[in-house]
């Protein structure tokens, strides 16, 4: 196996862990946090943050989220999964743009 | 750290691993090292080896050098934490330190190779704006960069887009000089894992 694939598949399984295996939010709300997508207050202004601006981040957002009835270890997944989404993302665009200066290399 | 659980939702064989760390380094457990022992099986355990596998897997790349783009992808997130503990190890393992806060400083004057700083330049459009185009892509190749070099600095920038993220969220403490020089000996002795 290539170096990098090897990094890649370390990388997905991490992804597929958080997003699929067992947790204490639900599989549903972890994929809204890793997509940044359909998330309602209080719980989209923490996550927002974490994806956008993290260095933001107070306790205050953690303590609405938490008077919102979300458990710390709810919000540990949830966090998690905003990061690892966001890195995804980025990622994923970072190898796509190189995919297609190699592809475009070939052709011309 | 915040949430409170991650500063006590910790089992008795792991607060007994804790306080070894504490004896034997003479410096506090960094939060970093904390956040991967807690419910290791929901990060920790594939976080570990993803990084380990980005920083110290086989790569073109050096480990000084994947060292200063994790530092400099932190410092595009402004992860205080992060900075501290990468400038620190990649400090120290290219026994260079002009070169790193050269680099930190001021990229383009930096005293580092052409292909290096058109991979860190890449690196910091990405973390910065979450996107890159194919032309950017190409300035690196030009550079004299190898596609398997472009993917093995992309992997190292997933890596601290997490762990940056995470440091400020979490909100890890910042280490004294000190802790952050002992954290970065660690690190090129054992690695991530």
């Amino acid at each position: 196996m290539p170096n990098d694939d090897k990094k890649r598949a370390a990388y997905r399984a991490l992804q597929d862990r958080i997003l699929n295996g067992e947790g204490r939010a639900s599989p549903e709300r972890r994929a809204r946090a890793f997509g940044n997508a359909g998330l309602s207050p209080p719980l989209d202004g923490l996550l927002g943050k974490v994806v956008t601006r993290p260095t933001q981040v107070t306790d205050a957002d953690f303590a609405a989220a938490r008077a919102a009835g979300f458990s710390d270890d709810e919000l540990f997944e949830l966090v998690i999964c905003a990061a690892v989404g966001q890195s995804s993302r980025q990622y994923d665009a970072g190898l796509a743009a190189l995919a297609d200066a190699v592809a475009d290399e070939r052709d011309g | 750290m915040r949430p409170e659980v991650l500063n006590r939702g910790y089992g008795p064989a792991t607060k007994l691993l804790f306080g070894l760390i504490r004896l034997v380094s003479r410096h506090p457990v960094p939060d970093a090292a904390k956040l991967v022992f807690y419910r290791p099986d929901f990060y920790g355990t594939r976080a570990k080896e993803f990084t380990h596998e980005a920083m110290r897997g086989p790569s073109a790349w050096s480990v000084g050098d994947r060292e200063l783009m994790a530092a400099y992808v932190s410092k595009v997130n402004q992860s205080a934490f992060c900075v501290g503990a990468h400038t620190a190890t990649a400090r120290q393992a290219y026994q260079d330190e002009p070169k790193v806060a050269a680099v930190l400083a001021d990229l383009e004057s930096a005293p580092v190779e052409d292909g290096l700083r058109a991979t860190l330049r890449m690196l910091g459009q990405l973390t910065r704006e979450g996107k890159v185009g194919a032309d950017d892509m190409r300035r690196v190749l030009s550079a004299g960069v190898s596609r398997q070099q472009v993917q093995d600095a992309l992997a190292v920038c997933a890596a601290f887009n997490v762990t940056g993220r995470l440091a400020e969220a979490f909100g890890f403490e910042v280490l004294s000089p000190e802790g952050f020089e002992a954290g970065a000996k660690y690190l090129l002795k054992r690695g991530y894992r």
